[in-house]
């Protein structure tokens, strides 16, 4: 098995499924004859042709939107969204027509499509380029939305995101892309949308958390370990809809958790992380549940001390880890 | 009206044309009955657009080709396969309604097995999906066309737009026929745009544009049916504006109190079926007895679909949890 990088393994998914499957075509701004401003789609059009890996105009909502039409049709399209933010004029598209094609059809239609996305801070993106947009899709039936933190989970997950039936929104940490790297089985395999996964089994506390945080909370684990304290760490994988077991679970077992987006806190992915333990472990709970999260403002600023503030980084975690291993 | 036979129809084409446009209206009168007689919560009508809708369907090949219509559209999908059953299921919202299932308001017109799309209410949306339709049809080298319609209104939104863009650039086969009325539910053409012609956009996008007579269905054919054929010869997709007459109110919740009697009046006068049924005996294509049969046999049609449809079972109160993603299916 070779070792590569997070984006490697996203490219090697699109290659894998477009060699298996004619159906599938990846269309974008910048994907084709430049392979994609972070170079994720880069060779793609050159072995695969013009119209399978397609430089479209610059319209978020006709990507989207013509991605529907193509997939009632049958086909399988990779759309890509050059940065998360910029997925808002496509947000009629997606919530209003794909999310709700096979409910509104009583099932005679389906939307088999993927919308991928790079979102995440902590690259100096400023405003409109270091975003968590999860919250805008994650309360809307139809749609399945899956932030893979790993490079072995961002093949499998985009695997099965294309094979899917049903539209899901892919969103990868851009951060993520040259940073982690891990030995990925080349060729078939899938990882399973709706299920999270134990990234790290302890005893002590449990984290919760999804994307480039999981990687951040391992780093945060491992050092607090050396004075030993054992610390869960699951990584949710899906968004939305959340895999309510594994949750309660984990939540069940350490009875203390910590749960860590860097998304905004309120009304982020973790309040309805927090509302399921809420209803569902309250009894085996030994604290209150946590949360650390990016401060309620409107986006992350572009000088670096404001983005480091903003920004969720392993020292932040293992604090907070500390805190309520302490409680 | 231009000449049947010039447009290359024959006779039994105009009474099979003539037939699709009064069941329309039929049907659609009937449900205003029913509305009013509160059986049905909502209607929303195609009375005046039938020309434009059966002009246009008639020049497609409804084997193959794809529809992204409109909510006015109840003409054009019966020609291409809704049955007066299957509408009457969706105005009634019972279990059997092919569209939707009993979950959307009437007029959401969706059926794959007659290549319609489904449809939501967030206007011209459904121009994107005729787009990449026509797009699958340009990577799989098929002869189709997909035909997406829509109001004068509409083509203020941005998909309208974006979506003609992409199908300029790609030369893709794809229709897009604007049912111009000239409201917008109360908002007239003269506050919606300032162009002579909404066809004239076609320019920018590098595309064939043509206004059309839409009270006139062989106009209309004769218009579409050179679309279709550029579509299908690789040729590109045309914008189409038929200027057509909208005889009642937005919908069943709208009393038309912004329109003076008088144009509502003068409106009846470009009636399309009117128009086509004095034709046809001017040109000797059907008698007076030949009307009355049709009258009488689409008048037993409807009702026999109402009556079906009303005695039919609404949908379980659980079957609102299906259908959500394809592996969730029971709730």
């Amino acid at each position: 098995m070779a070792k590569i990088s997070y984006l490697q393994a996203i490219h090697n998914a699109l290659d894998f499924e477009m060699g298996k499957d004619d159906d599938v075509f990846i269309l974008g701004e910048d994907v084709g004859k430049k392979g994609g401003v972070f170079k994720v789609t880069d060779g793609l059009q050159e072995k695969y042709g013009e119209m399978r890996c397609l430089d479209t105009p610059l319209a978020e909502s006709n990507i989207v939107g013509t991605g529907i039409g193509a997939a009632m049709m049958g086909k399988r399209p990779v759309a890509e969204i050059q940065f998360a933010e910029y997925i808002l004029p496509a947000t009629n598209q997606i919530l209003s027509e794909a999310a709700k094609i096979r409910y509104r059809s009583n099932g005679d239609w389906n939307c088999p499509m993927v919308i991928r996305a790079p979102f995440g801070g902590g690259i100096h993106g400023a405003l409109y380029h270091s975003q968590s947009i999860e919250s805008i899709f994650a309360s809307t039936p139809g749609l399945k939305v899956v932030i893979p933190s790993t490079p072995n989970d961002a093949k499998g997950l985009l695997i099965s995101a294309i094979r899917d039936n049903d539209p899901v929104l892919y969103f990868e940490h851009k951060k993520a892309y040259r940073l982690l790297k891990e030995e990925v089985p080349e060729g078939d395999y899938t990882v399973p949308i709706g299920k999270a996964d134990v990234k790290r089994s302890g005893e002590d506390i449990t984290v919760i958390t999804y994307g480039l945080c999981v990687n951040y909370a391992l780093q945060a684990a491992e050092r607090l370990s050396k004075d030993g304290h054992d610390v869960e760490i699951l990584d949710l994988r899906t968004v939305y809809p959340l895999d309510k077991e594994s949750i309660i679970v984990s939540a069940k077992k350490t009875g203390k958790v910590l749960l860590v987006t860097e998304d905004n806190l309120e009304g982020s992915i973790m309040s309805e992380v927090s509302a399921i333990i809420g209803e569902n472990c309250l009894y085996d709970l030994d604290a209150p549940i946590m949360r650390l999260a990016g401060p309620d403002v409107p986006a992350m600023p572009y000088s670096p001390p404001m983005e480091d503030f903003f920004m969720v980084n392993p020292e932040k975690i293992e604090e907070k880890m500390l805190e309520l291993i302490e409680h | 009206m231009r000449d049947h036979k010039e447009v290359g129809l024959t006779a039994d084409d105009v009474k099979e044309m003539y037939r699709t446009m009064l069941l329309s209206r039929k049907m659609d009168e009937r449900m205003w009955l029913l509305n009013r007689a509160g059986k049905l919560p909502f209607v929303i009508s195609c009375q005046g657009q039938e020309a434009t809708q059966v002009g246009a369907a008639y020049a497609l090949d409804k084997e193959v080709d794809v529809l992204s219509p409109y909510y006015r559209d109840l003409a054009l999908v019966t020609h291409f396969g809704m049955t007066p059953l299957e509408t009457m299921l969706s105005a009634f919202a019972k279990e059997g309604d092919i569209q939707s299932g009993g979950r959307q308001m009437p007029g959401h017109f969706s059926k794959k097995a007659n290549n319609i799309l489904t449809q939501g209410s967030t206007v011209t949306t459904q121009v994107l999906h005729a787009v990449g339709a026509a797009y699958k049809f340009k990577i799989d080298n098929e002869k189709r066309v997909a035909l997406t319609t829509l109001g004068e209104g509409s083509t203020s939104q941005g998909d309208f737009h974006e979506g003609l863009n992409f199908a300029g650039v790609h030369k893709l086969p794809v229709i897009c026929l604007i049912e111009n009325n000239e409201y917008a539910i109360s908002v007239p053409a003269k506050l919606q745009y300032a162009a002579e012609k909404l066809s004239d956009r076609a320019v920018g996008y590098g595309i064939h544009g043509e206004r059309v007579d839409g009270n006139d269905p062989f106009a209309v054919y004769e218009v579409m049916k050179k679309a279709r054929e550029r579509a299908i010869n690789g040729e590109g997709a045309s914008l189409i504006e038929a200027m057509s007459t909208r005889l009642t109110a937005h919908s069943s919740d709208d009393d038309d109190s912004y329109r003076a009697i008088e144009e509502r009046e003068k409106n009846k006068e470009a009636d399309c079926i009117a128009h086509l049924k004095k034709y046809m005996v001017e040109n000797d294509i059907a008698e007076d007895s030949w009307f009355v049969e049709i009258e009488d046999e689409l008048k037993v049609i409807i009702k026999d679909a109402t009556k079906e449809a009303e005695a039919a079972p609404y949908p379980k109160a659980e079957d609102a949890l299906k259908n959500v993603y394809e592996e969730v299916n029971n709730g």
